[in-house]
């Protein structure tokens, strides 16, 4: 069958879908984005969190027919939709993140000791994934798609969270490297700067 | 395999009369492990999510009515008041992604003895709306809807899609053992609802039979011992010797099964702790309640 659905802010449509595949196959397999994982198929690990309709889900428990006409938002799209939503979440027009640049998508951060930064006419990376490299989030990078993706979710609906609400937020989620402790550190230091006024 | 992907309701049930095999789909949770894992390869998936007021709910004078795919986020954030036992299950559903796509109306479906929800359920009261294109509209009450291991009352031809709630007239408490808060499959767990108006107290219980079960001679005795002791007007601490009965009898209730998760009399065992800490917290607060409300008159 043929799905047609909007990835990070474009319209996109699939081919040849099993009626049994999972969303996370199509982005994957079918569109080319394997920046969200595949690792439990279960719903137990949340690698594989994305947006949908900015409801932060497992992709292996949806059915690929079921996203007809809504809105994905991936780990790749991510840096965009936060800076729309800094900018004032316009719609539609020259935003969102086309499937070339997506699939070409590498974490060009600022390099924390030499301060140097990506080029890319789109944002190069969210605030909260600036943050996972700067605080030392990241190890294997297997979860840290998921990670990213529920914890940009966390600070757009709760910009001043507690430890507990981290943790909550971020249940679904697992790492196996970093004992979480890391984790943490980046998400009070995105919410931290998140915080700061402008320009400061 | 085909996917149906139904406007309306009305269409949903039509699909469903033509095509009896057919899997409703809505959350996922559940059918798409099944598939993902080869477990399960259904001629037709039945999809429900386009069918927005399976996901709303309605509060009426006495009860809720709860579409059958209202997130267990929702519930949580929404209807803490109205259903308090149900909003604390719906928070030890697995995760935040999870409790964002699953709902009732999916618990109900599998009937899996371990589903969050039961306990809540089976100790509201509550009616199943169920509905078939041939007989229309069926409501089963929630004590005559679980058949067996993963087996409910539904007919081949019939969704479900709503589940009517009393809504609250007392404390309601939730316990659920797993070895972590998160992503646990419950070893067992328990609820309780107690309903001043009628001076009743009903109980569920998970994981811990083949089906959820209540506690029907526990209910019993505790509703007599809280009347004889005229302890819905003194609201005085419940005597230990009745906690434990009631315990006791929680624990009798069970009929479990040795498995990965925990032994047999592990869950009789933790059911009955669960019955008395649970009874506990519930009375505490109706205690409060009625304080309280002496205190206002």
């Amino acid at each position: 069958m043929r799905v047609n659905f909007t990835v990070n802010g474009r319209k996109q449509e699939a081919d040849d879908v099993w009626e049994g595949e999972s969303l996370l196959y199509v982005l994957r397999e079918r569109m080319g984005l394997p920046g969200s994982k595949n690792a439990c198929e279960q719903g137990e690990c949340g690698s594989c969190t994305v947006r949908l309709d900015g409801v932060p889900v497992c992709s292996c428990l949806v059915a690929a027919g079921q996203v007809e006409g809504r809105e994905v938002v991936t780990v790749e799209g991510l840096a965009d939709f936060a800076k729309n939503r800094s900018c004032g979440g316009h719609e539609g027009g020259a935003c969102g993140t086309s499937l070339q640049e997506a699939q070409g998508w590498s974490a060009k951060g600022t390099d924390s000791q030499t301060g140097e930064g990506g080029i890319s006419p789109h944002a190069t990376l969210a605030p909260i994934q600036q943050a996972f490299i700067d605080a030392g989030a990241v190890q294997c990078g297997f979860c840290t798609p998921g990670l990213l993706v529920a914890s940009d979710e966390l600070l757009e609906r709760n910009p001043n969270p507690s430890d507990a609400d981290i943790r909550e937020a971020l249940s679904g989620n697992l790492c196996r490297c970093t004992g979480y402790e890391k984790i943490m550190d980046a998400v009070r230091l995105a919410a931290a700067r998140q915080s700061e006024p402008e320009g400061v | 395999m085909d996917f149906l992907r139904p406007a309306s309701w009305e269409e949903a049930l039509a699909a469903k009369a033509e095509h009896p095999t057919a899997v409703p789909i809505a959350g996922g949770t559940d059918v798409m492990v099944e598939i993902n894992f080869d477990h399960r390869r259904p001629e037709y998936l039945l999809d429900l999510n386009r069918i927005g007021d399976l996901g709303e709910w309605e509060v009426g004078e006495k009860t809720v009515r709860l579409g059958a795919s209202v997130p267990y986020t929702k519930i949580m954030e929404h209807l803490r008041g109205e259903l308090p036992g149900l909003a604390l299950a719906s928070h030890t559903v697995a995760s935040p992604q999870i409790r964002n796509r699953g709902g009732v109306g999916g618990n109900l479906g599998t009937a899996s003895p371990a589903g969050d929800a039961h306990p809540a359920l089976l100790s509201s009261g509550c009616e199943v709306e169920v509905e078939s294109a041939a007989r229309g509209v069926r409501m089963i009450p929630i004590d005559e809807f679980y058949l067996g291991v993963k087996r409910n009352a539904l007919q081949a031809d019939e969704l479900i899609r709503a589940v009517h709630l009393p809504k609250a007239d007392g404390p309601q408490q939730f316990s659920k053992v797993g070895t972590r808060n998160a992503m646990v499959i419950a070893v067992c767990a328990f609820g309780i609802a107690l309903h001043p108006e009628t001076r009743t107290v009903r109980t569920g219980i998970g994981s811990a039979a083949p089906t959820p079960v209540r506690a029907k001679e526990a209910e019993a005795f505790l509703a007599a011992a809280l009347e004889e002791g005229g302890f819905w007007e003194n609201g005085k601490i419940i005597t230990p010797s009745v906690a434990k009965q009631f315990a006791d009898l929680c624990s009798a209730a069970c009929n479990p099964i040795d498995d990965v998760r925990g032994t047999a009399s592990y869950r009789r065992h933790a059911v009955g702790i669960m019955a008395r800490r649970t009874l506990g917290w519930a009375w505490e607060s109706y205690r409060g309640q009625s304080a309280r409300t002496e205190g206002v008159a």
